[in-house]
């Protein structure tokens, strides 16, 4: 079969389960691998250095993310209409 | 992905960073060198490094039931070579760890290391074996794509395990805790990127047939 059929749908199904069958949280995974050292250590260990700034809230933070992909997406779709418009006038 | 700020106790902090500082000063050497002899890729190496920027901003859920993001450096590996691609993941990072307190400045070394460094040199040795066979550049570029974005969560899980060896069976044990985080949670994620690396250098192709050029050539004079 055509894996650009297989793959999403076997993408899709595994959401699925874990999604509808095992009730995910869909936290961060870096979230849960920091709970992991507190479990590892004991919860003695302590990060040394806290973020010299945080997103003031979730809404924040969550805009400066998208901020991020609308940076990276102009420029993306500027350079390929630049070279759209190069082949279309035979630069 | 990337270990939150202060969460690599002394001595690992520092380690990575001497294994991060030179290599960043190598790239961003080569990046001038490639720059100064082909002005006219510096709009694909913008365009390779905002592929970057997109697709590490994208948290996508996962069949783990967690959510993480791609690396999006696979594309950039096999267009620039990975000393390059290493500049370009250090600016995502800085501007997670600086504007999202994602990430951070004290584990910069390390996200840097796995995010910059390793993950795009595993898949600049399977870009080198896959050209060596004469594989097709698309089936490259998804390869190349997903190993790279793959190897740099497992890297992490080992950084992570290192820094903090389990009390009973030490740093593989809890490297492998970190890595039942990691590892499975990225497999799906590694394949959208691969998907999405893949489709949009299918569509530069068409644009600029001298794209395919560019990853074919052994690039010695580009990328060494």
């Amino acid at each position: 079969m055509n894996p650009r059929i297989v793959f999403p749908l076997l993408i899709l199904s595994t959401y699925l389960i874990s999604g509808v069958v095992m009730g995910a949280e869909w936290s961060g995974a870096d979230d849960l691998a920091m709970q992991k050292i507190h479990e590892i250590t004991g919860g003695e260990y302590r990060p040394w250095m806290r973020p010299l700034w945080e997103p003031p809230s979730g809404e924040i933070e969550t805009f400066l993310f998208s901020l991020q992909s609308a940076i990276g997406a102009l420029i993306i779709g500027y350079f390929l209409g630049y070279y759209r418009g190069l082949k279309k006038t035979g630069g | 992905m990337h270990i939150a700020e202060g969460f690599l106790p002394h001595p690992w902090w520092e380690i990575w960073f001497v294994l991060a500082i030179p290599v960043l000063i190598y790239g961003i050497h080569r990046l001038k060198i490639l720059i100064s002899d082909r002005p006219e890729l510096k709009t694909m190496i913008a365009l390779a490094g905002a592929f970057i920027f997109v697709l590490s901003s994208l948290k996508i859920p996962s069949v783990t039931g967690s959510c993480s993001h791609p690396t999006g450096t696979g594309l950039a590996v096999v267009l620039f070579g990975p000393w390059i691609t290493s500049v370009l993941s250090a600016i995502v990072l800085l501007y997670q760890a600086l504007l999202l307190a994602h990430g951070g400045l004290s584990t910069f070394g390390a996200n840097v290391s796995s995010m910059g460094i390793i993950g795009p040199f595993a898949g600049w040795v399977v870009y080198k074996i896959m050209r060596k066979f004469g594989i097709g550049v698309f089936k490259t570029v998804f390869v190349v794509s997903v190993i790279s974005d793959w190897f740099t969560y497992i890297v992490t899980s080992f950084q992570l395990g290192l820094a903090f060896p389990s009390t009973h069976g030490g740093v593989l044990a809890s490297s492998g805790v970190f890595l039942s985080i990691f590892a499975i949670t990225q497999i799906p994620l590694a394949i959208i990127e691969g998907l999405a690396a893949t489709a949009l250098f299918r569509y530069l192709v068409q644009l600029k047939p001298d794209v395919a050029d560019l990853v074919k050539s052994t690039r010695s004079e580009v990328t060494g």
